[in-house]
């Protein structure tokens, strides 16, 4: 694994020696290919949730990751109209066969593991980790992961939650694991659990629209153990537009773009009680 | 074939030529077979490997390193479904057989009891498991049960031994139907009484003749058992699933099919090995392809 890093380094920077000027607009150039030329083929969930893509509808540029994903196409050169949309599963996006789609987008953290199967770009957002439940639950308002240690937990399958939960939590009962916050919703209610974690944005969308009357309890600062959950845009393995995506995106941050976005859609979730970590 | 006939005419030219011609049909069968068996797999191990994206492939469902790192993590959570079949099983066996005879039963006074069971077999067999576990799972500890009564555990549980009942009652049914009506009659004019016959005559022959049925419903059901991590607990599937998220590596799942391998083969295998040795009991002849 170390080894292909290196490599795809050495590729990267090779790429942004050579292909400066060539990923600015053209394009067709061959160092930023994409499946069907003269196109942006961008892959995001199947639905996609606000606040990341607004009502499932990425084609409007309404919603954090939408606006992203136009924003970083107008960088590569390409008109609105030639971005395309394609739908997929998170096993889709990560399976060994050819992709449909250029990139995806749909909260995909990054992790070292992940990085052996498929390429991540720079991290387009950081977030936080943040608990919902009912108000009237034992642990609304819990100051302390030591509050914490008795409560029942549940998370999604394959997110970054559950690992935040076993190493930095560390119940004393395993957690409960869910395909979809309707089953988490479902345990909440037959008090299975007290609690779900998930992402900050994410857990003021849960607690303001799916889950009736619960509330985003407090989100927790950074850890040692669990990093910043990093989200990424995925690419097939060694897929070379990562490079010249990785460039777009950091000339957006110069440009305060991407702060500009990110101000637009997810400003309104942050203000939750900090739970601290001793 | 017959054993009888067989071996009283074994010294006669004829059936010697017979036996010599079955043995020469075995052979050529055994020799198709084994070599049909290598092309496949010969085909397999020389052309898969060179299709343009095989290492990917490779990477994503094979990755021996992966498959080392998964191990212990899928063999614990493992326990679980070996758990949750054993504490189902002996519910479902003792609540099935409740249902067969209660379906069984042959009092007129008897009759809603008979049509209770039918409406439950028929219920419980028409309505897809996954709906079960979260209906049970979900739905009853909601009612307002407090911890830990409300375990997704165990009303997961109860939710495989409900529908698993239902399919395992029709097998003793059929089991009790199978036997003879004339054997009944026999018990009765012994002077045992209807529940005597049932418990002494009938249900020790129904059993026995079921018990391959039976053992391939378990099959079934050590398969289902990873359906109630739908409902929250870690199980070996979930947890290939949560490994595959991390890793980005579908090689948990084929870990966690071996795992399911190394114990449904040998249950499928005696199975086989029992409905074999029925089959020889009870017609003893066998035609050859």
């Amino acid at each position: 694994m170390k080894r292909s890093i290196r490599i795809r380094v050495l590729a990267a920077s090779a790429l942004a020696l050579i292909g400066l000027a060539a990923c600015g607009g053209d394009e067709s150039s061959s160092e930023c290919p994409t499946i069907t030329e003269g196109k942006l083929t961008i892959g995001t969930g199947t639905p996609a949730y606000y606040p990341w893509v607004a009502d499932d509808a990425p084609e409007s540029k309404q919603g954090f990751e939408a606006a992203v994903a136009y924003a970083v196409a107008g960088e590569l050169g390409y008109a609105d109209a030639d971005v395309v949309w394609v739908r997929t599963g998170f096993d889709e996006a990560i399976q060994p066969g050819a992709k449909n789609f250029d990139f995806n987008l749909q909260q995909f953290s990054i992790t070292e593991e992940r990085k052996a199967n498929v390429t991540f770009s720079d991290p387009y957002y950081s977030t936080n980790q943040a608990l919902v439940g009912y108000a009237d639950s034992a642990i609304a308002g819990a100051t302390s992961i030591a509050n914490l240690k008795d409560a029942k937990f549940g998370a999604q399958a394959g997110t970054t939650s559950l690992d935040f939960i076993t190493k930095v939590i560390q119940p004393s009962t395993e957690p409960f694991v869910y395909d979809d916050n309707a089953a988490a919703k479902a345990a909440l209610e037959a008090k299975q659990i007290d609690a779900i974690v998930v992402d900050l944005p994410t857990a003021f969308y849960i607690s303001a629209v799916e889950i009736e009357g619960s509330a985003v309890i407090g989100q927790f600062p950074l850890s040692d153990a669990v990093g910043a959950d990093n989200f990424g845009l995925v690419f097939d393995l060694d897929n070379p537009l990562a490079a010249c995506v990785n460039e777009v995106l950091a000339s957006l941050k110069e440009s305060g773009k991407l702060a500009e976005i990110e101000n637009e859609w997810l400003s309104g979730y942050t203000g939750a009680p900090v739970i601290s970590l001793d | 074939m017959a054993l009888g006939l067989h071996r009283r005419a074994g010294h006669q030219p004829r059936l010697n030529s017979r036996k010599e011609h079955e043995r020469r049909q075995r052979r050529r069968s055994s020799l198709i077979a084994a070599v049909s068996t290598l092309v496949v797999l010969a085909a397999v191990i020389v052309l898969v490997p060179r299709m343009p994206r095989w290492d990917r492939v490779k990477k994503s469902f094979f990755d021996v390193e992966q498959m080392r790192d998964s191990l212990p993590r899928l063999i614990d959570a493992f326990w679980l479904d070996v758990k949750i079949f054993a504490w189902t099983t002996p519910a479902i066996f003792v609540l099935a057989l409740l249902i067969a005879l209660a379906r069984n039963s042959r009092s007129p006074a008897l009759f809603p009891v008979r049509a209770l069971a039918a409406v439950y077999t028929d219920v419980m067999r028409g309505v897809p498991v996954i709906l079960w576990i979260y209906l049970v799972g979900f739905g009853v500890p909601g009612l307002g049960l407090e911890r830990p009564y409300n375990s997704p555990l165990l009303w997961g549980s109860v939710a495989l031994a409900m529908t698993y009942s239902g399919y395992v009652a029709e097998v003793f049914r059929a089991g009790i139907a199978s036997v003879h009506e004339s054997q009944r009659a026999a018990a009765r004019s012994l002077g045992l009484s209807s529940g005597q016959t049932m418990r002494f005559v009938v249900l020790p022959q129904a059993i026995r003749r079921v018990v391959p049925p039976l053992l391939n419903d378990l099959v079934s059901l050590q398969k289902d058992v990873a359906l109630v991590s739908l409902i929250g607990p870690i199980e070996i599937l979930r947890q290939a699933n949560i490994d595959k998220a991390k890793f980005a590596n579908f090689t948990p799942f084929i870990v966690a099919a071996l795992i399911f391998l190394a114990v449904t083969i040998p249950l499928t295998r005696l199975t086989d090995y029992l409905w074999h040795r029925q089959q020889r009991r009870t017609t003893g002849t066998r035609v050859a392809a």
